[in-house]
């Protein structure tokens, strides 16, 4: 359904060990809503990604339920804890079923 | 006094007419809530809600909420058509109970956040935000 999904991650390289780090996310998806109609007046079946999910080492740092009224390249922003070198595990639920993916390491030194 | 037949109806359309849409609104603004808090009582305080007081456009608001030892924080628009915006679960690992997004809003309308606090107590805090351009298509 979706095309073109692209998920996009900024986290930074390293960090010392217990310390908070801000991670940014952003997945390209045109999130209909299910509100919207097309030229004939048809509505446009709502097409969302519906779940998110970070994970640090198998720990979950955040989990969001997402409704239609998050904006289109739905976008997060949160903070995370680093006790050590590992890997962050990014998830988003699509309501079609897909999922995708994206990690990123992290070094504690 | 006696009404006649004529009274009585003006005086129930314009009732109806006035109660309607906002009644259908919050409806499903409090059953949002009420399936998220199980029915108990939301506190004020604890809950940052950080969104701008003009957006331009409707489409993308961008808005920030934390709320320190909060387990899950839920955010609403009361005006959309379907209220829930989302929700944010924070597990062992969140460095900070915060998290900040990009939301629809289809007009000018309140945009309220509930934190589900560690105790299990909530607290509620909202902001009403003016839409110049409304961002549900049609």
């Amino acid at each position: 359904m979706a095309d073109n999904v692209t998920p996009r991650v900024r986290v930074p390289r390293d960090a010392t060990a217990g310390e908070v780090i801000t991670i940014k996310t952003l997945i390209s998806h045109q999130m209909e809503s299910g509100q919207r109609k097309d030229g004939d007046g048809n509505l446009i079946p709502r097409s969302i990604i519906n779940r998110f999910v970070c994970d640090f080492n198998g720990q979950n740092v955040i989990d969001i339920t997402m409704e239609p009224a998050i904006s289109t390249n739905p976008y997060f922003e949160f903070q995370a804890t680093v006790p050590e070198s590992g890997t962050f595990s990014f998830t988003w639920y699509d309501d079609d079923g897909s999922v995708y993916t994206d990690s990123k390491d992290i070094a504690v030194g | 006094m006696n009404f006649t037949r004529r009274d009585t109806l003006l005086l129930a359309l314009g009732a109806s007419a006035a109660a309607m849409l906002p009644m259908r609104a919050s409806a499903a603004v409090e059953d949002n809530i009420a399936a998220f808090t199980g029915g108990a009582d939301m506190g004020e305080g604890g809950l940052t809600l950080v969104a701008p007081e003009i957006a331009e456009n409707g489409n993308t608001v961008p808005v920030e909420v934390s709320a320190p030892g909060a387990v899950a924080i839920m955010l609403l628009a009361a005006g959309n058509p379907n209220p829930a915006v989302g929700t944010f679960n924070f597990g062992p690992l969140a460095g900070a109970q915060s998290a900040s997004t990009r939301i629809r809003l289809a007009g000018t309308q309140e945009v309220v956040a509930i934190a589900k606090m560690a105790d299990g107590s909530f607290v509620k805090a909202s902001k009403e935000v003016k839409v110049t351009i409304g961002g549900c298509g049609g």
